[in-house]
């Protein structure tokens, strides 16, 4: 942890919303007026839509938030996501996700628990205050953000689960319905998109039922209504648009690994010592404000080592990546 | 068509050949190249090199399916050598940007004749580079067409083509297919398993290698019977 110095970024690199938003703007007219050419094609992906406006959510600041990294504007949070339920390009979920309808939506639990049950979305919502937190989001492409989520520690939702004593891992299933989902047939996902923790990570405080970001409603494309976030993971561990949670006794298959048990791991832990087999681990861009990408050395467990470390004391995080 | 208006056509081709290019320029100015400026630009180099690529080989079949448009095999050298063109700029995109260069902390070296600074900066690059070149067998395939396609470009001026003669020229560019498989085989090594993002110039890429393939069975066959 020696080599890990606090970054000193200045407030003014964050690009403020309301001028990301304009900034949209403009693009979206210098796109209506250049790219209707014949190279819409290729380049269409250049075309976004505009920011729209989210309700707002009440918060407390959280008091295991992340301090001292430099935001990513909230224009990039949401315009770059992989969903690919809304389209395989990560431009493509924030085009096309307006068709997800998060209301009325419900969250049920199952499995071993003292009675399955079923959540409404706006009671889980008022269950717990909600708090602002601040984590580094490292995708397992070698990409990073640092985004303020809002949300609840998992652990307070999964005590109201009442799970039984032999529940010892908890999976979460994303709402697979074509209807809504306009590109579920080219995902390549066989069932709907499954993840899944060891209980202990399940209840640790850092994890975070969430359900906004940037003091707003979670935009579709990132996972609206309710999502996970578990910030020494890699992105794709964090399930969106959650519509069922499964208390198991055995570790669940998840999405990833199933599709390619080499690359993705069913910890998948933050590891920079453990290459993925087509890059390296080691540097990440963050994706800042700035046309240049900061390359950043990768920390273990995402720089939370010092806090979830203990929870893999004697694995070989070689072999369970 | 008469040699005039293809001369005129070409003065048209040429510069719209270089709209990605320039469009990358302009949104890039403008700080509208998305989330991921970086990603992106590799993306667009990397699609239309695949495009050129795609337009090269259609020519000849497009050729023989309408004889009147015989006068596209004037384009096809420019459409090979904007192959390269985009090639080369996806190439340098990984070197400049997607090999932990920190390109600020080169250019203020740079700026300030700081000369061994710059060396500095390139120790760590290099090393992934290699590693990369080791170890990934995308980077392994991508690598290997641009030297093919630097082959070809190399040997696409007129006066080569002339002292190797046509036969061994026309050797040296039939590498072009073996590029184009390398460039699609690139794309599908880079994606996450189950993606089919490259499916559209697979199929392309292989209706235009079929046609050939036929066009050669039936050629064999009439030989045959003659």
């Amino acid at each position: 942890m020696s080599q890990f110095r606090i970054p000193q970024i200045a407030s003014s690199e964050i690009t403020p919303r309301d001028v990301f938003a304009n900034r949209r703007q403009f693009m979206a007219s210098a796109a209506a007026i250049g790219a209707g050419t014949a190279m819409a094609g290729g380049l269409a992906q250049f075309a976004a839509p505009a920011v729209q406006a989210a309700q707002k959510l009440q918060t407390v600041p959280g008091k295991l938030t992340t301090t001292g990294e430099a935001l990513t504007p909230y224009g990039k949070v949401t315009t770059y996501n992989n969903f690919y339920e809304f389209g395989t390009d990560k431009s493509e979920p924030a085009k096309n996700a307006h068709t997800l309808q998060t209301r009325p939506w419900t969250v049920a639990i199952e499995g071993l628990v003292k009675q399955p049950r079923i959540f409404d979305i706006d009671s889980l919502l008022k269950y717990r205050p909600l708090e602002e937190r601040v984590y580094r989001f490292r995708c397992v492409e070698a990409w990073s953000m640092v985004v303020p989520w809002d949300g609840y520690p998992l652990s307070e939702f999964i005590n109201a689960c009442n799970p039984l004593p032999d529940a010892k891992y908890v999976q979460f299933l994303s709402l697979r319905d074509e209807k809504q989902m306009p590109e579920l047939g080219s995902s390549g996902f066989r069932g709907a998109y499954s993840e899944g923790l060891r209980m202990d990570e399940a209840m640790h405080p850092l994890t975070l039922l969430t359900f906004g970001l940037y003091g707003e409603v979670l935009p579709n494309q990132d996972g609206a209504p309710i999502r996970l976030i578990v910030p020494w993971k890699y992105g794709f561990k964090s399930a969106k648009s959650i519509v069922k949670v499964r208390f198991l006794a055995k570790q669940p298959s998840t999405t990833w690994n199933d599709m390619g048990p080499e690359e993705y791991g069913f910890y998948s832990n933050v590891n920079p010592s453990v290459d993925h087999p087509r890059w390296s681990q080691k540097t990440e861009r963050r994706l800042t404000g700035g046309f240049f990408p900061q390359i950043k050395q990768t920390l273990p467990f995402n720089g939370y080592a010092d806090q979830v470390a203990s929870l893999y004391n004697g694995m070989d995080l070689r072999k369970y990546y | 068509m008469s040699n005039r208006a293809i001369v005129l056509l070409k003065w048209i081709v040429f510069p719209l050949c270089l709209l990605p290019a320039a469009l990358l320029v302009w949104f890039g100015v403008h700080q509208d190249l998305g989330a991921d400026p970086v990603a992106e630009i590799t993306h667009v180099t990397g699609h239309w090199t695949l495009y050129f690529l795609l337009l090269t080989l259609a020519i000849t079949p497009v050729r023989r399916l309408y004889p009147r448009l015989s006068w596209l095999i004037r384009f096809r050298r420019m459409l090979g050598l904007y192959a390269f063109f985009y090639a080369t700029l996806h190439l340098c995109t990984y070197v400049f940007l997607f090999s932990d260069l920190d390109v600020p902390g080169a250019i203020a070296n740079l700026q300030a004749h700081d000369w061994a600074g710059f060396r500095t900066q390139w120790v760590v690059p290099i090393a992934t580079m290699k590693d990369d070149v080791a170890r990934r067998k995308f980077i392994q395939v991508g690598l290997f067409s641009w030297i093919l396609l630097l082959l070809l470009a190399l040997t696409s001026p007129t006066w080569v083509m002339r002292k190797l003669g046509g036969k061994n020229w026309r050797w040296v560019h039939s590498l072009v297919y073996l590029a184009a498989i390398g460039g699609v085989t690139h794309f599908w090594w880079l994606v996450k398993p189950g993606v089919l993002r490259p499916m559209k110039v697979t199929v392309a890429l292989a209706v235009l290698l079929l046609a050939r393939f036929a066009w050669w069975l039936q050629k064999k066959h009439r030989n045959r019977m003659a």
